[in-house]
């Protein structure tokens, strides 16, 4: 793996994002497409840009948020294989990474697969590098996979502490994943230190290293995976988002497969905070979003996990849940969602905020509906209908 | 060694919509590998990383389907790459 050259230990942390003053851009991806919305600076009206990549499955697009200002997007088709996009002028014009993340080449190529032979199927998860690395970027990849470019998403390189680490097909067995395939669907930096990153997974849960990537260990203490014969093990869980508090990263929150969870550093051992949810709502989702400056306050789109699984919005009513006790208690937010007869699934990266005071959100859902508030979660407008199925919606200021 | 390669839409826009073009190589992979360096970014769309024909991609060399890009390709032979067989 390359190494960054400017890789140095921040000394406070700042938030992710600072308020906007000009509106806000919501990067869409969906498995037909891109869709850019805009709004004015009032988060009120907005106007709609795309499709770009009409047919691609676009599982994320992102911005670099450290200045430089360039855009990524994780793409592939039904036929062709995966790769990068990368604009350097607010999404006019696009130009293929050069280089996509692949993994190495195993004894010239040509086996018949497994272990020896993974190849990317998709990328599902870019960020940006820490504040102190200009131009690093990481992916996360189905099968599960790091990846890591260090000309500003131009070239990729695999990531060994991870990929060919002793423990790969323990953490990551070829037979396990999700209906799109096992994932490495998220990458966390610790603003105050580039060496310190958490990943999540869906095969092995949460990793943590303080080495820059160059090794890594679990971390998944009292993390239920209520689908195993040992329901906390070390490893093995489904860690469907993992978030920092902007303000606070020694707080991480998770909703994971079973469960809603907190975990504050240095400590190790997860909390359920999903226990103080509505017991006829329950804690299954897959994403939490923190506040940009309350590090007591998440939200979740809470699905339903009961019988078989439907995944989607609890009765038929669609809600967001706020905590603002840091999951000690949770209340519901409707306002504007359908009252009844509202099935809606909100995937791992189709929910969002933007950081404007007060708090922005936004989401997409898998029938192709977007929502926003601009009022951290007291009310919600449709702002979009009728795209492809949404599998990610980013917020960052007005392109 | 001179070779035709067709180009199924999906891959044309990094042809400029050019249908045909010509390929050098006695193997499907040279042939690929030399329209690489032509059309940046095509072979890995095709092909993965462990020299793999991608599950919804289909190639043909004179009107034969192979399996591995080893497959050998004659002298002024035509080599037909398909996208097949996924939607939804």
């Amino acid at each position: 793996m390359a190494k960054a050259k400017t890789a140095k230990k921040a000394k406070t942390a700042k938030p992710a994002r600072k308020k906007a003053s000009r509106g806000v851009t919501l990067l869409v991806g969906t498995r037909k497409g891109a869709w850019f919305f805009s709004s004015d600076a009032s988060r009120k009206k907005w106007r709609v840009e795309g499709p770009q990549f009409l047919g691609n499955i676009i599982n994320h697009i992102v911005r670099d948020t450290r200045g430089g200002g360039t855009l990524l997007m994780a793409a592939k088709t039904g036929h062709l294989g995966p790769t990068i996009f990368r604009s350097t002028d607010k999404g006019k014009n696009w130009k293929e990474a050069g280089k996509p993340p692949a993994f190495h080449t195993v004894n010239g190529g040509g086996a018949p697969g497994g272990n020896g032979g993974r190849a990317v199927g998709h990328t599902f998860w870019l960020s940006p590098g820490h504040e102190s690395e200009p131009g690093v970027w990481w992916a996360g990849t189905s099968p599960p996979g790091l990846f890591v470019s260090t000309d500003d998403g131009v070239s990729w390189e695999s990531v060994d502490g991870f990929n060919e680490n002793a423990m790969y097909a323990k953490w990551c067995p070829p037979d396990s994943g999700t209906p799109d395939g096992a994932l490495l669907n998220q990458i966390v930096i610790d603003p105050r230190d580039a060496r310190h990153m958490y990943l999540a997974t869906s095969t092995a849960g949460v990793f943590e290293t303080r080495d820059r990537a160059r090794s890594w260990r679990p971390l998944n203490k009292n993390v239920e995976a209520n689908f195993l014969p040992d329901p906390y093990p070390e490893f093995g869980q489904d860690a469907h988002f993992i978030a920092l508090a902007p303000t606070n990263p020694d707080r991480l929150w998770q909703q994971n497969h079973c469960g809603i969870y907190r975990l504050d550093r240095p400590g190790e051992k997860w909390e359920r905070i999903g226990n103080a949810m509505p017991k006829e709502v329950g804690d299954v989702g897959f994403t939490v979003v923190p506040h940009p400056r309350d590090d007591a306050t998440a939200w979740v789109f809470p699905m339903d996990g009961t019988t078989v699984w439907p995944r989607t919005s609890p009765d038929g009513k669609p809600a967001v849940f706020r905590t603002r006790d840091a999951g000690q208690s949770w209340e519901r937010q409707d306002k504007g969602f359908p009252k009844k007869q509202g099935w809606f699934t909100v995937k791992r990266q189709a929910f969002c905020g933007d950081g404007v005071k007060p708090a922005g959100l936004y989401l997409g859902t898998t029938s192709g509906e977007v929502w926003a508030s601009t009022n951290e979660g007291g009310r919600f407008q449709q702002i979009a209908a009728h795209l492809p199925e949404i599998y990610s919606v980013v917020a960052v200021e007005r392109l | 060694m001179s070779v035709t390669v067709v180009i199924p839409q999906q891959l044309r826009n990094y042809t400029a919509g050019a249908r045909e073009v010509t390929a050098a190589g006695a193997t499907v992979d040279d042939a690929l590998t030399h329209l690489d360096r032509r059309f940046p970014g095509l072979r890995f769309r095709v092909v993965d990383e462990q020299n793999r024909i991608r599950q919804h991609m289909r190639i043909f060399v004179d009107g034969a389907r192979v399996t591995e890009v080893g497959a050998r390709v004659s002298p002024k032979g035509e080599v037909h790459i398909f996208g097949a067989l996924t939607g939804g």
